[in-house]
């Protein structure tokens, strides 16, 4: 076992872990942050996306002990401290970019460090960028819509596509 | 998975002496050995993480070489190859997804030589020279078929010495389920010589097309690929693609990174 120290959403958190303790399930399991999730088990649907230093990673493919030290947001450390929803997940909302939802903390984790980095990406680009996260309900479109309109690129009458 | 002990060493020497240990095994970006872990196809006793050297990380240009050390992540390499070497940035910045190239490393990639990675192509052709913790390997020597390098045990890639060239191209065909390359070429231009790597066909793994760097040597155009044979190797056969259809592929390919290299 090791002891580690994260700040998870602004918050300290130490932790004994064992070698084998991926990031998903001290999250999941051990700090009660059950909104980043766990869709495949091999690495692919990237419904566990978090930022671990400022970077989108897969938590269920990092050791927490491997990270000591690091800052880690999830999809509860996204919206502002009164409950305010960040501009994606808005646009999310407001562009029917969900269905069933089970993706959508992994979409919204790896398209705000898109944002982040690109604030005004093409929609080639949006779609490039969610290579690694799966979602079996809504074909994209309204998730790639969303993320255009986060980024001021659509015009927010539009309704979203049906 | 199975309980193994997970170290975190400073420095490249405590790594090593960390690996002398039975049943140790080195783990660097883990973006496929924790899958491995997962499905309980491998059972280390101890992972030896290489994130905590400091030395391993980053690239620099030296004369004509671009250094890359072995715990860069692709991430990394496909922003800050861009200027010195566009074609591996380009290659780099196709690998996976963009959460797989934050953590996933080029020594990884190497060290695993799946026979569908993107970077040996580019090792190979370019004749880069891998350099570990106990010597300097040419990229001839290093690959020696599907998943084995010429890695002993314990033995750590430090860095990947590339010589830059004056132009290269990487052209993927993507297995669409996985992102890896179905079959993918990199084609790497010098003053007196092409190199042409092929990855992703051959059962043999990652393998220089001679006869098509023979004839881009005599004439960089692809026309001289399309007069060509297709490589005689081994090629992989499954449900993605027939053999014949991944040589066949891997001759279309060659041609279009000639073309995008252009005259």
């Amino acid at each position: 076992m090791t002891t580690v120290s994260l700040t998870v959403n602004g918050r300290a958190v130490s932790a004994e872990v064992e070698g084998r303790t991926l990031l998903v399930d001290l999250l999941r399991d051990r700090l009660g942050l059950t909104g980043t999730h766990v869709g495949c088990d091999t690495s692919q649907c990237g419904a566990c996306t978090v930022h671990v230093d400022g970077m989108a990673v897969k938590s269920c493919t990092m050791f927490v002990a491997e990270i000591d030290g690091a800052t880690v947001t999830t999809i509860e450390g996204i919206a502002g401290p009164d409950g305010a929803l960040s501009p994606l997940q808005q646009a999310f909302r407001e562009q029917h970019g969900l269905q069933c939802g089970y993706c959508t903390p992994g979409m919204i984790m790896a398209l705000t460090a898109l944002l982040q980095e690109t604030p005004k990406p093409t929609e080639a680009e949006i779609r490039h960028h969610l290579e690694g996260n799966i979602c079996r309900c809504t074909g994209y479109v309204n998730i790639v819509r969303a993320a255009l309109a986060a980024s001021g690129q659509l015009a927010p009458d539009t309704g979203a596509a049906h | 998975m199975h309980a193994f002990d997970l170290v975190v060493p400073a420095s490249l020497e405590e790594a090593v002496a960390q690996l002398a240990e039975e049943e140790a095994q080195p783990l660097a970006g883990g973006q496929t050995l924790i899958p491995t872990l997962k499905a309980r196809l491998a059972a280390p006793s101890k992972l030896v993480s290489l994130r905590g050297i400091a030395a391993l990380r980053g690239l620099a240009q030296q004369g004509g070489e671009l250094v890359i050390g072995a715990m860069t992540t692709h991430a990394t390499v496909a922003r800050e190859a861009r200027a010195p070497f566009p074609a591996l940035a380009a290659l780099a910045g196709n690998i996976g997804d963009p959460m797989v190239r934050n953590r996933g490393t080029i020594g990884g990639s190497l060290a695993n030589n799946d026979p569908s990675a993107c970077y040996p192509a580019a090792v190979l052709a370019t004749g880069a020279t891998v350099v570990t913790s106990a010597r300097e390997l040419a990229a001839d020597e290093f690959f020696q078929g599907m998943f084995t390098t010429a890695l002993e045990e314990g033995e750590i890639i430090r860095q990947v010495r590339f010589p830059i060239p004056v132009g290269a191209h990487y052209e993927k065909f993507w297995q669409p389920a996985s992102r890896f390359a179905l079959t993918g070429v990199f084609v790497a231009r010098f003053d007196a010589a092409v190199g042409v790597a092929v990855t992703g066909a051959s059962e043999n793994g990652v393998f220089r097309w001679h006869a098509a760097e023979a004839a881009l040597a005599e004439a960089f155009a692809p026309a001289a690929i399309a007069a060509l044979d297709p490589p005689d190797e081994p090629m992989i056969a499954d449900l993605h693609g027939s053999a014949e259809y991944r040589a066949h592929l891997a001759q279309v390919l060659t041609a279009r990174a000639v073309a995008a290299i252009g005259a």
